[in-house]
């Protein structure tokens, strides 16, 4: 069945995955769905990565290693994202992105 | 012998400056005038000693009074060639000099203690004295002419604080700086007479520089310009720093304002040392006027002549009794500087050389006490014009007594020591130019006029009513006034011309009926009219004004010379030179500088508003950023 799909297919949802990422990135008000929208990025880049290594180098494992890697530093993106919210809605009552631009003083 | 310790002389005042200036309000008033008074005492002492054993021990070798080095050292070395340094040159007229300035000095700091006392500013008063005092002394006693001009702007600086003294007094603020502008700007003159003298000769060095067989001398004059040498250019600038500092027509107009300090210090400076330091500088680099630049002296005589006859003319007409003694001043600086301008050099040929440092001296002396003696009266009354005073012999014996000594002194009365003086100075003047004799002829009968004018007025005439009684100042006053009569009657006795003569030889003196007798009868025809005219009140000045009456109204606004320079100032120079520049500055240099800083604001204005805060606009940039370098990419490496 895996012999049906090539690289095309893989790369075909990795770029509408990455694209759905930024679209729901500019486009969303909500923190956490912005948070979400990186992680669609992150993701579709790791497919990216595993196939690329699949296809082209099969008996190298670089590629896998990277995903593995870039899904430990989300987690630790994710955790401090999020702590930011939390911080960002305790001291402006809203998570609405738009609300918050007292960084550009 | 060894002068090594002559540097003492001007570092102890600069000490106790340095002590009174910081610990200012720490000391009390007392503690303040006795720190001064000492120092004073000390370096008079160590002044009258020098000149002991200078004159009578060790200057004279071979019958020369010789030129010597006491201390000397490298200041600063920019090249081989080009060495500043610092010394004491210890030669007849810087010995005279260290016995005026520490005697004037030492007396005017015992005299302030009582006339300033319980003024506010009196620690910072007596601070100023020792600066002024470590200033003039450094000023005679240096080596080279680099020196000089640092001390001599020192003195000027000294002397700005002291007329600004009082600075809550917008006129004595506006005096001070009257005072050290005009100086200033003579100085200019100064400062390119150095610098010509000094490239020309490629010395700095007193010694070389008025040596006549050096070869700053025997080089002659250099190239001509404008018909004179350059030699002869050099002096005349330097001559002009002189004639700023010696209150010389035309840069005269700062020392009647002067008159706004303390009248010590108007005795101190502007009398007996800092006004005639423009004398001594001519003195200091006489052998070269002389030999390289004579029409440079000839002028020096015109000028002191013109001026002396100007001051005089105008003294008869004020009323401010110490505007009155200032161009007094300025009429007998005029004296000293023809003396020099008539004079030759060596031998016989140079008695007028000896006469202005005699004159110097003497005038020092007399003038110091009618500043003394004026400010005792200022004292006691509370004013300083004539027509508030009268009558005053009761109150102030000894003000009175010591004034009319220093009144006859100064007009001439053998054998007081102002006779011996003038009739030296109106010898050598006979001899060389009688334009000039007769001017100054005239000059003395002017001053004795003027002079017992303001002692008649003050003393006798008709006696005011006083709002309290006038009394005698305290004996820390009148001490010094009668030290400086005693100085003013006997002075005239020392042999300046065995000891103060322009190439270190002793020369050959007597008195010359011929100039003696008439110049004696001028002055005694200056008193008597003086006795008819302001004895006992009278209309008569008010005849002789009304008679005069344009010539009066000159004379009693000084010739107009202030509103002269007040309408060079003010209408050509502020309106044609100094707007024109001043819109330069403000359209073209700053426009420059604000053309730039308002295009950087205004761009800053424009882009401002993507530093919105949205971090999706943010986001939105970049990920465009990043499409379109993508697609750049794509097309360069891909369709192409």
């Amino acid at each position: 069945m895996l012999s049906e799909l090539h690289l095309e297919h893989f790369l075909i949802v990795s770029t509408i995955m990455f694209f759905i990422g930024i679209y729901g990135f500019l486009t969303r008000r909500n923190l956490i769905t912005m948070l979400m929208s990186i992680e669609l990025i992150l993701n579709a880049v790791n497919i990216n990565f595993v196939a690329f290594n699949y296809f082209l180098y099969p008996n190298n494992l670089h590629g896998q290693f990277f995903a593995i890697f870039i899904i430990a530093i989300a987690a630790c993106e994710a955790a401090v994202a999020i702590a930011i919210i939390i911080n960002i809605y305790r001291r402006f009552q809203t998570i609405n992105v738009e609300n918050v631009s007292e960084m550009k003083h | 012998m060894d002068f090594n310790y002559t540097t003492l002389i001007p570092a102890i005042p600069l000490v106790v400056f340095l002590v009174l200036g910081l610990l200012n309000n720490k000391l009390s008033h007392k503690a303040a005038g006795i720190i001064g008074a000492t120092g004073m005492f000390v370096v008079f002492a160590l002044s009258l000693f020098t000149a002991y054993t200078y004159f009578f021990q060790v200057g004279k070798v071979d019958g020369v009074y010789q030129k010597i080095i006491g201390f000397d050292m490298t200041w600063l070395r920019f090249t081989e060639e080009l060495v500043v340094k610092m010394g004491t040159l210890i030669d007849p007229i810087s010995v005279m000099m260290l016995v005026v300035v520490s005697t004037v000095s030492f007396m005017v700091h015992i005299y302030s203690i009582g006339y300033m006392h319980g003024e506010d500013g009196f620690n910072r008063f007596f601070a100023f004295l020792s600066l002024f005092s470590f200033s003039m002394l450094g000023l005679v006693l240096a080596t080279n002419i680099f020196q000089i001009y640092i001390f001599w702007e020192l003195v000027g600086v000294s002397s700005f604080l002291l007329i600004g003294y009082y600075y809550q007094k917008p006129s004595a603020v506006a005096a001070s700086k009257k005072a050290f502008i005009v100086t200033r700007f003579a100085d200019l003159g100064f400062l390119i007479g150095i610098l010509l003298l000094s490239f020309n000769t490629k010395t700095f060095d007193f010694i070389s520089l008025t040596d006549p067989n050096g070869s700053a001398i025997s080089q002659g004059g250099g190239i001509a310009f404008m018909g004179l040498s350059v030699m002869t250019w050099s002096l005349i600038f330097v001559f002009m720093g002189g004639a700023g500092k010696s209150a010389m027509f035309p840069l005269h107009i700062w020392l009647p304002d002067a008159m706004e300090g303390p009248t010590p210090v108007s005795a101190l400076i502007h009398a007996a040392t800092m006004v005639v330091a423009g004398v001594f500088l001519v003195a200091r680099l006489f052998p070269i006027y002389a030999i390289s630049a004579p029409e440079g002296l000839e002028l020096v005589g015109y000028v002191g002549a013109f001026s002396s006859l100007f001051a005089a003319i105008i003294a008869t007409t004020q009323f401010d009794i110490k505007r009155v003694l200032a161009f007094s001043t300025m009429s007998q600086i005029g004296y000293m500087m023809v003396a020099l301008g008539v004079s030759g050099y060596g031998g016989h040929e140079g008695l007028g050389y000896m006469a202005s440092m005699f004159h110097l001296f003497t005038h020092a002396m007399f003038k110091a006490l009618l500043f003394l003696a004026a400010g005792s009266i200022i004292h006691a009354v509370h004013t300083n014009s004539m027509n508030e005073m009268g009558g005053l012999r009761k109150y102030m014996p000894i003000t009175h007594i010591t004034f009319l000594i220093a009144c006859l002194t100064i007009a001439g009365v053998p054998p007081l020591s102002g006779f011996f003086s003038k009739d030296e100075i109106l010898t050598a003047a006979f001899h060389s130019n009688k334009l000039i004799f007769f001017v100054q002829l005239f000059v003395a009968g002017l001053t004795a006029f003027y002079m017992f004018r303001l002692y008649f007025r003050i003393f006798w005439n008709k006696e005011p009513h006083y709002h309290h009684a006038p009394h005698e100042s305290p004996k820390l006053m009148t001490f010094p006034l009668i030290f400086l009569a005693i100085a003013s009657i006997f002075s005239g006795f020392i042999p300046f011309e065995e000891l103060v003569t322009s190439d270190g030889m002793p020369i050959e003196i007597h008195t010359e009926w011929i100039v003696a007798i008439p110049a004696v009868l001028v002055g005694l025809i200056g008193i008597a009219i003086a006795f008819v005219m302001y004895r006992k009140e009278s209309a008569l000045p008010d005849k002789v004004a009304n008679g005069f009456k344009f010539f009066y109204r000159w004379t009693f606004n000084k010739f107009y010379i202030d509103e002269l320079y007040l309408f060079i100032t003010k209408k050509i120079i502020f309106n044609y030179v100094s707007r024109p520049i001043a819109w330069f500055d403000r359209r073209v240099v700053d426009g420059t500088m604000n053309g730039i800083a308002n295009v950087t604001a205004k761009a800053a204005d424009l882009i401002k508003d993507f530093q919105s805060g949205q971090i999706q606009k943010y986001g939105f940039v970049f990920v465009t950023g990043a499409i379109l370098l993508a697609m750049i990419f794509i097309f360069k490496w891909f369709v192409l």
